[in-house]
């Protein structure tokens, strides 16, 4: 049963360098190789979890940026908008002085055909009234032309006048 | 392709390196006239030895003398296995047992003046370096010499893809620690981390190195019960010293069994206990039978070329093609075993080391 019954020498030599092998690797080997594997797992983590992240940050980039065109759209439409608001005032204002500016005109050009007419009235009648004396001149001599209605009329005229 | 080839080659190699069918094939020596025996030859060659034996031509044994170093009374002697002339001389009153007994192979002493074993007298303390002896110094100055580049690899790139040597032995430390550390063990896992990779590495290497038919391998390391009982020693030790109190609790005072199966008669702590040192017993069983039973099965296919050619030499010709056949079948088939009895200590270690280290904080659910 040689098999079965080691020797103690055997036993002895085996303990002593499983120990020592324990005792150096688990010092020496063990330590950095475990704590190297740890490090590189958990900046491959690290690195996995930020792009992730950076991802996660495009993603609302994207969005914000979405948001961003729709915003500046709204406010171009907004501006349009305005803009045709603010023409069609622009327009209507326009309009509103180009009226008035007609009317005063025509209420000018009314004023002076007015005062035309009047001009003309006042020379007419001054007009009238020259040849109306001029008539009445001419009537005069005529009537007074016979020397009984000189004394008629001037005896008349001392009549009409009251001397006081 | 090559390395397929270098393997045949030490395979075949590794037939020259089986002793006694040469010596027994001739039939014309003086002692060695006894029939090729197949169960002494493959015993002899899985049992440990004072001498390195790599080939034997006619009657010349090339063997590598090992160093003999024993206590005998109190004094040490220290002197070359030569000195024994391969069994057949005895030297300072000590010999090699060449009997079919229970000490065959082991120094005994004599009487003085002849080869007989002296009976009556103590055996000597035996601190041999024997052949598994260097088995183990090899594997350990390998282990030393890969594992320190390899952490010297770790150092030299941190947070960089591995390299070389590094990027064949990291996925197996990584197996170790996610498939066999953390699952079975859990939280505490870091802690036995160096244990469980020293573990597995010096079996799994010594186990290849076993495979290697040639010296510096061949050494049936991890098929000597004495290497796997220190290595289950070891699993027992760490699992006795990282025991926590509710593991000891279990054992000794199990809560939720009745009283009367621990008092008068400690029924169930005895059980439990038994239970404690079955475990590693069973650790150093499996190892030692699934590595020895390897190297049998390899020199039992080998034997049966030297038996048949015993009938007739054509048919010893004949058998040698399946055998050699079937040997390379099984030495390819070791490959596996080597790994997987490393694997499988490693696992129930931890296993071990799981349950020695759990916190019963709901004590109550497991009854």
């Amino acid at each position: 049963m040689e098999l079965v019954n080691p020797g103690i020498g055997l036993i002895f030599w085996m303990a002593l360098a499983f120990g020592l092998l324990l005792f150096i690797l688990g010092k020496f080997v063990w330590p950095p190789v475990l704590r190297a594997l740890h490090e590189r797992e958990q900046s491959i983590e690290l690195a996995l979890h930020e792009a992730d992240k950076a991802r996660e940050e495009m993603k609302q980039l994207i969005f914000s940026n979405e948001q961003l065109m729709r915003q500046a759209e709204e406010e171009r439409d907004a501006l349009i908008r305005d803009a045709r608001r603010v023409r069609e005032s622009l327009i209507e204002e326009a309009r509103q002085r180009a009226n008035d500016e007609a009317n005063r005109i025509i209420d000018n050009a009314r004023e002076r055909i007015h005062f035309e007419k009047m001009e003309a009235i006042t020379e007419l009648k001054n007009q009238i009234a020259h040849l109306s004396i001029e008539i009445a001149e001419k009537v005069l001599q005529n009537e007074l032309s016979q020397p009984e209605r000189q004394k008629e009329f001037v005896q008349k005229s001392i009549d009409k006048m009251n001397l006081n | 392709m090559k390395k397929g080839l270098l393997f045949i080659f030490l395979l075949l190699s590794g037939l020259f390196a089986y002793p006694a069918p040469a010596a027994a094939g001739t039939g014309s020596g003086e002692s060695h006239d006894e029939a090729f025996n197949a169960g002494h030859l493959i015993i002899d060659h899985i049992v440990d030895s004072h001498e390195w034996h790599i080939a034997t031509i006619g009657h010349t044994h090339i063997t590598i003398p090992l160093p003999v170093i024993l206590i005998d009374q109190g004094k040490l002697h220290v002197f070359s296995s030569s000195k024994f002339h391969h069994g057949h001389d005895a030297y300072k009153g000590f010999k090699i047992e060449t009997e079919r007994n229970a000490n065959k192979g082991k120094i005994v002493k004599v009487i003085p003046g002849t080869m007989q074993t002296d009976s009556s007298a103590s055996k000597p303390i035996d601190l041999s370096i024997t052949k598994n002896v260097v088995g183990i110094f090899v594997s350990f100055l390998v282990l030393l010499f890969i594992f320190f580049s390899v952490a010297k690899a770790y150092k030299r790139n941190p947070g960089h893809a591995p390299k070389g040597i590094q990027s064949v032995l990291e996925p197996l430390i990584l197996f170790i620690r996610d498939e066999v550390a953390k699952p079975s063990i859990g939280k505490h896992y870091e802690k036995f981390m160096p244990f469980l990779l020293t573990m597995f590495f010096f079996i799994f290497f010594t186990n290849l190195i076993g495979l290697i038919p040639v010296f510096p391998g061949g050494a049936n390391v991890t098929g000597n019960i004495g290497v796997t009982l220190v290595l289950a020693l070891f699993t027992f030790m760490m699992t006795s010293f990282s025991g926590n109190k509710s593991y000891w609790q279990h054992i000794f005072n199990a809560p939720g069994v009745p009283w009367w199966l621990k008092f008068p008669i400690p029924l169930f702590p005895i059980i439990e206990i038994i239970g404690v040192v079955v475990k590693p017993f069973v650790l150093m069983i499996r190892l030692f039978a699934n590595i020895t039973a390897g190297h049998i099965i390899v020199l039992g296919f080998i034997s049966l070329i030297f038996v048949f050619s015993q009938i007739s030499p054509m048919l010893g010709y004949g058998v040698s093609v399946v055998s050699v056949f079937f040997a390379i079948f099984i030495s390819v088939l070791e490959l596996l075993v080597a790994f997987i009895q490393a694997y499988v200590f490693t696992l129930l270690s931890a296993l071990y080391f799981g349950m020695a280290t759990e916190e019963h904080a709901h004590a109550e659910e497991h009854h």
